[in-house]
């Protein structure tokens, strides 16, 4: 896809407007192509592929959603890295974010699907409920089912943002009351890339979309149709307490001598062996920490079905469901079979006695 | 299915099952054991069955002296095998987790250093009671289908734990979910093979002592 008739004007003019210096913006650079795993040489050729990008369209939908996706981007505590997100593309329709409302609001969304059709890249926040014809959730009158299809034909490329929009999230967790189901199964025939999480790390959608400018395609992904570049690792893999799980060392509880000495919180439920997210490396609040290194274990938020997936404080070599009444339920059946049995031998050797002739001196 | 959902099923009712499928079988085989009785002796008896029996157990369970060379290689073998699984299946902490969590019980753990080093000395005993098994033409003979089969069933959860703790190969989580269905498996097949003698040693230990002792013969 030629990258260069996405949009309209050029990133390099827009930022030129704002008064974003180069250097800024090639820290930027930089750190997208780091965060990427591309080579360090690649900052400049990302700047200067970004440069003369022109800004794509983008329209926002939100659907089954907290709103949390949409505040980690935009509260991020580095916002001359992140909210560059904002200059390199042209946010057409985000009924959040956007000052018009009703149907000023429908109609830029229309025209921005009119005018880039086949050009606009559609993200989406939130799952899509589809019960009963989907009217769990509307906007504007319109259900978020319809909204989505509608929208998806135009779409150069769509990006599920947030848990929500990847797997189903919470809405989708059991009893999922209102059919909450994921982007990707709804729509087959785009490209689609799920950038899960709750919510997800603010520079990788930034880096998604900086990988998209520059190179005119989505990165390569993962078996769940997550960037490899930043779910290719575990939160295990990367944790700074990984050398005390390899000692055995671990905190019982959380304001133990364990937890105060930093040990792993493999006992106290953490998921991250198992969850693939770059939260250990780029961390949060502006490289500030991220959760294992305030104290809590990771919830594996990143993963599909994380709600259903038994308790956040539950380790994960112990069951999620109950043993002990299955167990016990299946002593009594056990203890059932074993009496029948019994008695069915004792009949049969009964039998055997009764039919057993003895032996008389005539016969001899 | 994905990942996700294939470890949540092993952890959840795959291992409902497998418990269930286990204690159903244990039970109903040793409560049907139980209740099959014994058929009375009409000989008078010349000694008692406790004491003998008990002994019988006991001496059973320790290394014998004046054993050929091969047969201290197969005793200390099979020793570092029970022990090593043993060891390995109750002080390794996740496994206690494991047990506090469906038991209400749990106890110190050992340093997954040390349980990494049993659990290697532990695979090590048992592959070379294999190549024992294969090159012995004796052993070879009386062995059937259900000694390889408890044999596989005994070594994959070793082996597939060794690699989930040292991440040798797949990520954690497929390995995690290759470990417990290894382990399930294992539960499964207890109750119906030959690995159901990890409850009836003992009584049959002492059963071979009783016999001795109603008899009158020392033990």
């Amino acid at each position: 896809m030629d990258h260069e008739t996405l949009g309209y004007e050029t990133l390099g003019e827009c930022l030129a407007q704002q008064g974003i210096s180069r250097r800024a913006f090639l820290k930027f650079c930089t750190a997208m192509a780091t965060l990427m795993a591309l080579p360090p040489g690649s900052a400049a050729a990302i700047a200067e592929a970004l440069i003369k990008a022109k800004r794509p369209s983008v329209i926002w939908l939100s659907f089954q959603e907290c709103t949390g996706c949409t505040e980690s981007l935009t509260r991020s505590h580095t916002p001359t890295l992140e909210s560059l997100i904002f200059d390199m593309i042209s946010l057409d329709y985000h009924h959040t974010l956007q000052a018009a409302s009703g149907y000023g609001a429908e109609k830029s969304r229309e025209d921005a699907m009119q005018k880039f059709f086949g050009k606009y890249l559609l993200v989406v926040d939130g799952s899509v409920p589809v019960k009963d014809g989907g009217i769990y959730s509307t906007i504007a009158g319109r259900t978020n089912l319809d909204l989505l299809q509608e929208a998806a034909k135009g779409a150069a490329a769509i990006i599920a943002v947030g848990s929500c929009a990847s797997f189903g999230g919470i809405p989708n967790a059991k009893p999922n009351p209102t059919g909450a189901v994921p982007v990707s199964e709804l729509i087959k025939d785009k490209p689609i890339i799920n950038i899960s999480g709750c919510p997800p790390i603010p520079a990788v959608i930034a880096g998604v979309l900086a990988h998209y400018l520059t190179f005119g395609e989505l990165p390569e992904l993962d078996d769940l149709g997550r960037p490899k570049s930043f779910y290719g690792e575990t939160i295990h893999d990367r944790c700074y307490r990984r050398p005390f799980y390899d000692q055995g060392k671990f905190a019982k509880s959380f304001d133990d001598e364990g937890a105060r000495n930093g040990w792993c919180l493999f006992e106290l439920g953490c998921k991250g062996p198992t969850t693939h997210n770059a939260c250990a490396t780029t961390k949060w609040n502006g490289g500030t920490s991220f959760p294992i290194e305030s104290g809590h274990g990771c919830l594996g938020c990143s993963e599909p079905l994380f709600w259903d997936a038994g308790s956040f404080y539950t380790p994960l070599s112990a069951p999620t469901a109950n043993i002990e009444s299955i167990a016990a339920g299946s002593a009594v059946v056990g203890a059932g079979i074993a009496v029948a049995l019994s008695v069915a031998d004792r009949a049969k050797k009964r039998r055997a006695q009764q039919a057993h002739e003895k032996l008389t001196v005539k016969e001899l | 299915m994905n990942q996700q959902e294939l470890l949540d099923f092993v952890r959840g009712p795959g291992l409902q099952i497998a418990a269930a499928v286990f204690v159903l079988g244990m039970i109903y085989r040793m409560l049907h054991l139980i209740l099959l009785g014994r058929k009375k002796n009409l000989a008078a008896p010349r000694g008692s069955e406790w004491g003998p029996g008990l002994r019988t157990m006991w001496h059973r369970s320790l290394l014998s002296v004046g054993l050929t060379p091969r047969g201290y290689f197969i005793l200390i073998a099979g020793y570092v095998f029970h022990l090593g699984f043993l060891i390995t299946l109750l002080f390794l902490g996740q496994h206690i987790d494991l047990l506090r969590s469906a038991l209400g019980l749990g106890w110190p753990a050992l340093p997954p250093g040390l349980i990494t080093i049993t659990a290697i000395l532990t695979i090590a005993a048992m592959i070379a009671l294999l190549v024992h098994r294969f090159t012995d033409p004796v052993k070879r003979l009386i062995s059937d289908y259900q000694d390889y089969l408890a044999w596989a069933l005994t070594i994959l959860p070793l082996l597939s734990g060794i690699m989930l703790k040292q991440g040798i190969a797949l990520d954690y989580q497929q390995m995690l979910i290759v470990h417990i269905v290894t382990v399930e498996l294992l539960l499964i097949a207890i109750p119906y093979t030959k690995l159901v003698h990890i409850f009836t040693t003992f009584s049959a230990r002492w059963y071979n002592g009783a016999i001795s002792g109603y008899k009158g013969v020392e033990v």
